[in-house]
Formats: C-alpha cells, sequence, structure tokens
C-alpha cells in the first residue's frame, strides 16, 4: 500500500512538473529509442496513451481534493455502520467526492480538449491543423476564413456544451 | 466462585479497561475505565475538553486509544479489519451532527447497512427499514433527501438508521447538542423509548433531565477522567466530589 502510494505521488509529481509538449516528444520521438527493434506501435496510439496518463495525474489531484472535501463525518458514519473501505468508498464517499469535483473535472476537460491541437508539433493531424493544411489547398484559395470560422465554431461549442452541461450537473446537486 | 465470574461477564456487555488516549502532548483520557451492563443505559457527563467525546469513540474503535483495552462481548477488539466489522455491525453510534448520507434518501441511508454489511435482502430491509422509521415516527418522510428535513428530523432518521442494523449498543455522541431547542424534545423523546424497551445505550450528552429520567448509571468525566460514577439520584442530589458538585451548579 505504502509503495502504491509512494509511486502515484511520484507519477502525479512528475507528470505535472513537465510540460505537456514534453511528454508528446518523448512519446513520438524518444519512445521508439527504448522499445526492441522491429516493436512498432503507431504513433497516434502512443500519443493517445501519453495524454491519457498525462490528464490522469491532473485528474487524480481533483479527485483528491474532491475526497477532501468530504466531511469527516462522512467517512465516520460509514464505518461506525460498519462499511469496510471499498464499501465505504463505492456507495458514500465517492458519490459525493465526485459531485464536489464536477466543475473541476469539467474544467479539466476543456483545458485537455483545447490542448489536443499541440499534437501539431509532433506531425499529427487534429482539428485545427487540418484546416492549416486545407488552406494550402488550391481548391480553398478565398475560403481560409471560412474554415478557421468553422474550426472556431466547432471549439466553441464543444467547450461551451461542457461548460453549460457542468453547471446543470452542479444545479441539479444543489437541489438536495 | 468459578460460574459467578462468568455469569458477571456474561452480564457485562460492554467494557473500557485503563484506556490512555493521547494527542500529541495532551493527554486526552487517562487510564478510564467503565462498564456497561446488558439493557443498561449510561450517561456521560462533564464539561466540554473533558474527554467524554473521545471515550465514547474509543468505545467504536474511531479513535484508536494509545494503550487499554475494550472488551465486548467478553472479547477483546482489536485493531483489525475483521474485528473492527463484527464490533461495528453490532453497535451504532449517533452524531453530534447526524452524519446523514446527504446524497441518498432517507430509506436508502436506512437500507445501505443492512444490504452490504448484513446481506440482507433488499425487500426485507427496505421493510425493517420502514418499521424502524415508523418507531422514529418519520416513516412518511422516507423518500426525501436528508438537507429537506429539520435537524430534529434528521437526527431521528439517524438514529432509525443504527436501529437497521439491530445493535446490541447505540453510541450517542452528543445527539441533541446541534439541535434549535424545540426540536431536542422528539429526539430525546425517541431515546426515552428506547431505553424502556430495553435497549442498552451510552450516551453522552448534557441533558440532565434525560439523565435523571432515564439513566441506570452516571459517569462524570473532568480533565480525562472518571471523577465520580454513580446512579443518577445519588449523584445529581449528593454528588461526591467538589469537582462534581461545581459541574452540577452550573448546569442544573
Amino acid at each position: 500500500m505504502v509503495v502504491i502510494a509512494f509511486l502515484s505521488t511520484a507519477f502525479i509529481e512528475v507528470a505535472r512538473s513537465v510540460p505537456m509538449i514534453t511528454v508528446l516528444f518523448v512519446a513520438s520521438i524518444m519512445f521508439p529509442f527504448f522499445v526492441p527493434e522491429g516493436v512498432e506501435v503507431d504513433k497516434l496510439l502512443r500519443t493517445i496513451i501519453a495524454v491519457s496518463l498525462f490528464a490522469g495525474a491532473y485528474m487524480a489531484e481533483v479527485i483528491r481534493g474532491g475526497l477532501q472535501a468530504v466531511e469527516p463525518g462522512q467517512y465516520e458514519a460509514s464505518a461506525a455502520m460498519g462499511h469496510g473501505y471499498w464499501q465505504s468508498m463505492r456507495f458514500i464517499i465517492l458519490p459525493q467526492a465526485l459531485r464536489i469535483s464536477i466543475p473541476a473535472i469539467v474544467n479539466l476537460f476543456i483545458g485537455f480538449f483545447k490542448d489536443t491541437t499541440l499534437v501539431l508539433v509532433i506531425g499529427l493531424f487534429d482539428l485545427l491543423n487540418m484546416v492549416l493544411s486545407a488552406t494550402s489547398d488550391p481548391k480553398w484559395l478565398g475560403f481560409e476564413v471560412e474554415g478557421y470560422v468553422f474550426a472556431a465554431a466547432v471549439y466553441f461549442i464543444f467547450c461551451f456544451s461542457m461548460g453549460h452541461y457542468s453547471r446543470r450537473l452542479e444545479a441539479k446537486q444543489k437541489q438536495r | 466462585m468459578q460460574t459467578q465470574n462468568t455469569a458477571q461477564s456474561n452480564d457485562v456487555l460492554l467494557e473500557a479497561r485503563n484506556l490512555n488516549k493521547f494527542y500529541g502532548p495532551f493527554h486526552a483520557l487517562e487510564d478510564v475505565s467503565m462498564e456497561l451492563k446488558k439493557g443498561d443505559i449510561k450517561v456521560i457527563c462533564g464539561p466540554s475538553g473533558s474527554g467524554k467525546s473521545t471515550l465514547i469513540r474509543c468505545m467504536n474503535f474511531l479513535e484508536i486509544p494509545e494503550q487499554g483495552d475494550v472488551i465486548f462481548k467478553g472479547e477483546k477488539v482489536e485493531d483489525s479489519a475483521k474485528s473492527l466489522r463484527a464490533l461495528r455491525s453490532q453497535m451504532c453510534m449517533v452524531f453530534q451532527s447526524f452524519n446523514l448520507y446527504p446524497h441518498l434518501t432517507i430509506l436508502e441511508n436506512c437500507t445501505l447497512a443492512p444490504i452490504w454489511v448484513n446481506k440482507t435482502p433488499r425487500k426485507e430491509a427496505e421493510e425493517q427499514a420502514m418499521h424502524h422509521l415508523e418507531r422514529v415516527k418519520i416513516a412518511n418522510q422516507a423518500n426525501k433527501y436528508p438537507s429537506q428535513l429539520s435537524g430534529g428530523q434528521q437526527q431521528r432518521v439517524a438514529i432509525a438508521r443504527g436501529l437497521t442494523m439491530n445493535p446490541e449498543v447505540i453510541l450517542f455522541d452528543e445527539p441533541t447538542s446541534a439541535l434549535d431547542p424545540e426540536m431536542i424534545k422528539e429526539v430525546l423523546d425517541v431515546m426515552i423509548s428506547l431505553g424502556n424497551s430495553g435497549q442498552s445505550m451510552v450516551c453522552v450528552t448534557h441533558e440532565m433531565g434525560f439523565a435523571r429520567e432515564v439513566a441506570d448509571s452516571v459517569t462524570f468525566m473532568a480533565d480525562g477522567q472518571i471523577i465520580e460514577t454513580g446512579n443518577p439520584d445519588e449523584f445529581f442530589t449528593n454528588p461526591k466530589t467538589d469537582r462534581a458538585k461545581d459541574f452540577l451548579s452550573h448546569v442544573l
């Protein structure tokens, strides 16, 4: 248990103290040097795994904050009623901790959603980079603005809906 | 002699032996011993900071005493998951701040532990929960959430939640201290009716009227020590120690 806790803390601290671009470079350029000859992992898959782990470190901190915000009395009440650690987490603590964390989780989602455009630096194409490369296509000549506006609209709709959904969840939670 | 000993130890449901508890340099409990007989109601009173809450929380190991033993039904309680589960499924606690689960309905609050700790089938657990909610006169609110109820109602639900585990002992940790005056009585009434039905209870409380009416024994604590223990008539009319006299002159 102590070992797991130490490894988790170490991972979170390292991941949070490294810029996302570094993580992307490690996944796309450094990683192939460390695997044996012949083994090949798809670049997109490598990037997805790296970004997931990176985001996971931030998410872990958000959830920790939620766990600490649950009243100590809730831990005591569930223990006094005879629930063990896993039961008390599953039925009593986590449902409350996650609800408390909703705004921070959505905030994180929006941030990482926008950060995905950074994959440009390792030569992957996301929506924005697609538009960027499309503008060099002669067929698109004169429609650059429309392309960018479309990309902006997509980002706005996604981020706005996420924010809105979070606010609705919060309002629903407040009714209780 | 031998048989007499066993009879005596069977009679004692819960016992604390020479408990010591420290918070850093602060000695919160100093060599505290007490026992509770089956069916008895024990009231623990004393000024704030006297260690009475610490004592009752040591009984179900929410606080782990550094020295001393807690003996429940003749068995020493160990600080292990198994021992604690066995202890806590037969002993419930009512807190000053209710500590109901705010994300669950009243009924769900009362069925969670029976279903998952005692493995009672859901339907049966719900029937029992409704029975206990009726006992505390709050069955009509079963589908509401705790925040929709008044403090007194919440505390009665907390008592019902404990009763669903059919506990041998109920520990009350200042159950009325967070309540508005007009709500204290409804909670005390429930506690009195429980006591009259033979439920064993340990109550940390400032409600001296309650202590006088139903307690089988009163324990007075100050500065982490038990100063005196006696039956309520004796304690209230003729306290033996100056410390107790002084305390009573302030609260009565």
